[in-house]
């Protein structure tokens, strides 16, 4: 490419008025710090969808907090929505920070982000109590088999079986993300591969308005140690053996869009805005039938598949912040006055010492 | 019926009458039921003004197990544990041969007419009670039989020392909460063994209790977890996130009970405060580092074996300067065995939790008012400072009932620390450093997560960010972190609370104790005083020390730190912190799941003395 031509392109971008989403951002507003993350790595594909999907719904970045435990994955949110909060935790620990931060301040978007090692080993407890409990947070894994800043460990959603260069033969079963999140009664389940990005997209955008907890299980291989097509975690594998559940579209609220009424679409409307549009491909699948959803997942381990796609949803159960009755006030925006009985409430209870 | 008592109350004409002064200790089995006679027992005492101390040591079981109750009258206001048993209540027969031998000659046993009661002492009064045969009688619904039995010695004890059955109706009231026909039965077991008592025992004369005045008016009978839980739902608590842990769950659990009392919006009907019961103790310190970190005043509260699981989290609270706060009540550990006996073992893994270089403030109230005021100073410091802070209580003051002071009101604004707001930040034009030392004292300012400024947000990492919380692994960037946390901890010594001084003119022993050793200390210091040795005494109530421990140190030829673990762990953080006056600092450290008693503290202190200055 000449000189020329590249400075022509650029005068044409700069002449182009700048595309802003509906609060006026353009989407490098929604970047963060630069990856450094091996050239490749599925997990910078899914910070570049965070920043697509957040820059479309057209979040208030600060409104949004980003979380996450130890790991490649959890060193992500520092490279996505510069303008949130985040924090890098501990191993297999964020879920119980993300309970305080949104028991704290309930008006917070919560994005969670962890790994196979961090969610499937270390942090299985604190996943599944934290799905128990319906959280309301986007949990999102990135799924690649694999330790990668410890150098190429066998994560338990390794394969049996699996060959690693360091570690040799996996001779354990490997756990599921999406079976441990349904078996603890998860209401959102989705799984999804680094390699398929519009799917992932509006994947994100439902999560992002589902009542309570998301739990997305993303395959995103890891380049350096877990990438040959005999992985399941791999990009080879995913491409080849990649079974779409449906084809998905989000429709936010605020886009009044005439869908076509095909007969095999579904349409769930999500709890805060919007809804998603699901368009069956074969197997026929109905997300809101759990035991359809067991049955997808038995039948991806089965046959060795990457069956993708919004497996389970349920938009009818409350949400943690729900349960405790909090104030509607967020608990970090009430005054003192609030946060501390009455004179007299509190001499009530002392007259019941005397 | 034929129960007769079988030997004859042996009160010499020239005994002194123990009026109001004596222990009362009460053997039952676990779970029979026993905590609501000893409860009654206790507040019926303390409603005829008589300063009273009740002791559960309980094993760790839910049935069966020996159980001891000990009930301290003292008219002149000494509280700690009596060693020694004036009157012994026998309801367990698998422990009438040790609980007799605790008994002081001239002192009685009341005892369960169905035990085995061989080897009997001859200078010990004997009374039989018919329990079997009153519970019969009484003809109460069968299942509540075993539970109301225990209501038999509280009868027997009141028509023996003189306790107003008008205050032991009262008391039962206030133990069902107002509930008449469940106070009424047992009210009724009492009046029967009352009747039986006066027919067969009579009062005694050695043994009395009498209405008095001058102690107990204006105060309430509370326990040290009750009062924090008040006093932390009282300080801006948030979220109090637990894991079920001996002795430290009924903290939780009056927090529990009191928030919706106390902390309910009267606007909306809603909650201002979250109680979660989490999977584990990671989890629970997780939830308040998480909500510490968004701009709410969190709590867990736990025993030695949680803060061990908590050590990470403490880690990173410290190094993140994350507010966050761990009420430790303590207790043996580790695992089981010993775990519902009171210790004060974890002061220097508390102070020290962490990897790498950590030191917390840690705060140690001694009695129920003061665990009130440091739920709230507890979280102004966390907040002030950025940082965890320890209280550490133990069993004995958090789960035995205490006469306190009552709680004093504070409507002083909440210390937030320093937060930056949209504005501060509109007004610095985005300019700030999460980690800048700006005003010299070590603690940097910080925003909230939904501050709506687009430079309010930060990503926050354990160690590796430089002033502006940048990801670093520059050396000097990190020194540099260090040296600030440092100047941090130095601001924290002028904030913590001070410690108590009570000094002597012309006294050269000291006395650095800390907790609930305060009775026996106190104690212990008026039985010397009464043997001609002056004592000076400074409670520590925090960590780190400030100014005024090294001058008590100075000013005393020699210093007993006093401490209810086998170590001496306090001596080993003030010897450490002041070396060139180490020498004069002399260990006195206890180990027996047991609160220290003022006649161990006593003796010690006396032996030690005349060894060192004779």
């Amino acid at each position: 490419m000449s000189t020329r031509t590249r400075t022509e392109a650029a005068a044409r971008r700069a002449a182009r008025p700048a595309k802003t989403n509906r609060i006026g951002l353009e989407k490098t507003a929604y970047r963060g710090r630069p990856s450094t993350l091996c050239k490749g790595c599925g997990h910078d594909s899914i910070s570049q969808r965070i920043v697509n999907a957040a820059w479309e719904m057209g979040l208030d970045q600060t409104q949004v907090v980003k979380l996450s435990g130890i790991g490649c994955s959890s060193k992500t949110p520092a490279y996505y929505l510069g303008w949130s909060h985040g924090f890098n935790s501990l191993h297999g620990r964020m879920p119980s920070v993300a309970t305080g931060a949104i028991i704290a301040n309930s008006s917070l978007e919560v994005i969670g982000v962890s790994g196979d090692g961090d969610t499937a080993s270390i942090g299985i407890g604190q996943f599944k109590h934290a799905v128990r409990r319906n959280l309301p947070l986007i949990y999102i894994v990135e799924n690649n088999g694999v330790y990668g800043l410890t150098k190429g460990q066998f994560s338990a959603t390794a394969d049996e079986g699996q060959f690693l260069k360091y570690q040799g033969v996996n001779d354990l079963p490997p756990l599921d993300i999406c079976m441990e999140a349904l078996t603890a009664n998860a209401t959102f389940v989705a799984r999804s591969f680094a390699g398929d990005p519009k799917q992932l997209e509006a994947l994100l955008k439902a999560a992002i308005n589902h009542r309570g907890i998301a739990v997305l299980d993303i395959v995103s291989p890891c380049v350096t140690f877990n990438n040959h097509d005999s992985s399941t975690k791999s990009y080879g594998f995913g491409r080849a053996n990649e079974i779409k559940l449906h084809d998905l579209n989000f429709v936010p609220e605020f886009e009044e869009i005439e869908i076509e009424d095909y007969e095999d679409e579904l349409e769930v409307e999500l709890h805060d805005g919007g809804s998603i549009i699901l368009k069956k491909i074969d197997p026929d699948h109905d997300p809101t039938d759990r035991t359809a959803a067991y049955n997808v997942i038995q039948q991806s381990l089965d046959e060795q598949k990457l069956i993708t796609g919004l497996l389970y949803i349920n938009e009818g159960e409350p949400t943690l912040t729900e349960l405790l009755n909090l104030t509607d006030t967020p608990l970090t925006h009430l005054p003192d006055e609030k946060l501390r009985p009455s004179r007299e409430a509190l001499e009530g209870v002392m007259a019941t010492l005397a | 019926m034929s129960v007769a008592v079988r030997e004859a109350p042996i009160v010499k004409p020239d005994a002194p009458a123990a009026v109001n002064d004596f222990a009362i200790n009460v053997a039952t089995a676990n779970g029979s039921g026993s905590q609501t006679s000893n409860g009654v027992l206790l507040r019926a005492l303390f409603k005829m003004g008589i300063p009273i101390n009740g002791k559960n040591l309980f094993p760790s079981n839910i049935q069966g197990l020996p159980t001891w109750y000990i009930i301290r009258l003292s008219k002149d206001g000494f509280l700690a544990r009596r060693e020694m048993t004036d009157i012994q209540v026998c309801m367990n027969g698998r422990t009438v041969a040790e609980d007799m031998e605790r008994v002081v000659p001239g002192g009685i046993v009341i005892y369960d007419d169905s035990l085995p009661v061989a080897n009997r002492r001859k200078d010990v009064t004997y009374y039989e009670m018919p329990v079997k045969d009153l519970v019969k009688e009484a003809k109460l619904p069968h299942a509540l039989r075993d539970y109301v039995a225990n209501m038999v010695y509280v009868g027997v004890l009141a028509e023996l020392l003189g306790i107003e059955s008008v205050e032991i109706e009262a008391a039962l009231l206030h133990h069902f909460e107002g509930k008449e026909k469940a106070a009424g039965l047992n009210m009724e077991m009492v009046e029967r063994a009352i009747d039986w008592a006066s027919a067969h025992v009579g009062q005694h004369h050695g043994y009395r209790v009498e209405r008095m005045t001058g102690f107990n008016e204006g105060k309430i009978l509370v326990d040290g977890n009750t009062a924090a839980a008040l006093g932390a739902l009282a300080g801006g608590l948030s979220l109090a996130s637990w894991y079920p842990i001996t002795p430290s769950s009924s903290m939780a659990e009056s927090v529990e009970k009191y928030a919706s009392t106390l902390r309910t919006d009267k606007d909306t009907g809603k909650a201002t405060v979250a109680v979660i019961q989490a999977e584990d103790e990671l989890a629970a310190i997780g939830m308040v580092v998480g909500a510490g970190w968004t701009g709410a005043r969190a709590m867990t509260c736990t025993s030695g074996p949680g803060i061990s699981l908590m050590s990470e989290f403490a880690g990173l609270a410290y190094f993140a300067e994350v507010p966050a706060v761990i009420w430790d009540i303590q207790r043996m550990g580790p695992s089981t065995g010993l775990p519902t006996r009171t210790s004060q073992g974890d002061i220097l893994a508390a102070y020290y939790l962490g990897h790498g270089d950590t030191r917390h403030v840690v705060l140690f109230p001694a009695n129920p008012a003061e665990c009130f005021d440091f739920g709230r100073i507890a979280f102004d410091l966390a907040e002030e400072l950025q940082t965890l802070v320890f209280v550490l209580s133990d069993l004995d003051l958090g789960m035995n009932a205490h006469i306190s002071e009552p709680f004093e009101y504070s409507d002083a604004p909440f210390k937030r620390g320093k937060v930056l707001s949209a504005e501060d930040l509109e007004e610095r034009q985005g300019s700030w450093g999460r980690y800048m030392d700006v005003d010299g004292d070590g603690i940097a300012y910080r925003t909230l997560p939904g501050t709506r400024h687009n430079m309010a947000a930060y990503f926050t990492r354990g160690t590796g960010h430089n002033e502006y919380g940048y990801y670093s692994e520059r050396p000097e960037d990190w020194e540099q972190n260090l040296e600030r946390l440092k100047r941090k901890f130095e601001t924290a010594r002028q904030l913590v609370p001070s410690p108590v001084l009570d000094e002597v003119e012309g006294a050269q022993v000291g006395i650095i104790s800390l907790g609930s050793n305060h009775d026996g200390v106190e104690e212990a210091r008026a039985r010397l005083e009464a043997t001609g040795l002056s004592t000076n005494y400074l409670r520590l109530r925090a960590l780190p020390i400030d100014e005024s421990v090294r001058t008590f140190i100075e000013r005393n030829r020699i210093v007993f730190v006093i401490e209810a673990n086998s170590d001496g762990q306090l001596h080993n953080i003030l010897t450490t912190e002041e070396p060139a006056q180490a020498l004069k600092l002399v260990s006195m450290a206890k180990c027996d799941g047991l609160p220290l008693s003022a006649r161990y503290i006593a003796g010690e202190v006396q032996k030690a003395v005349e060894e060192a200055l004779i």
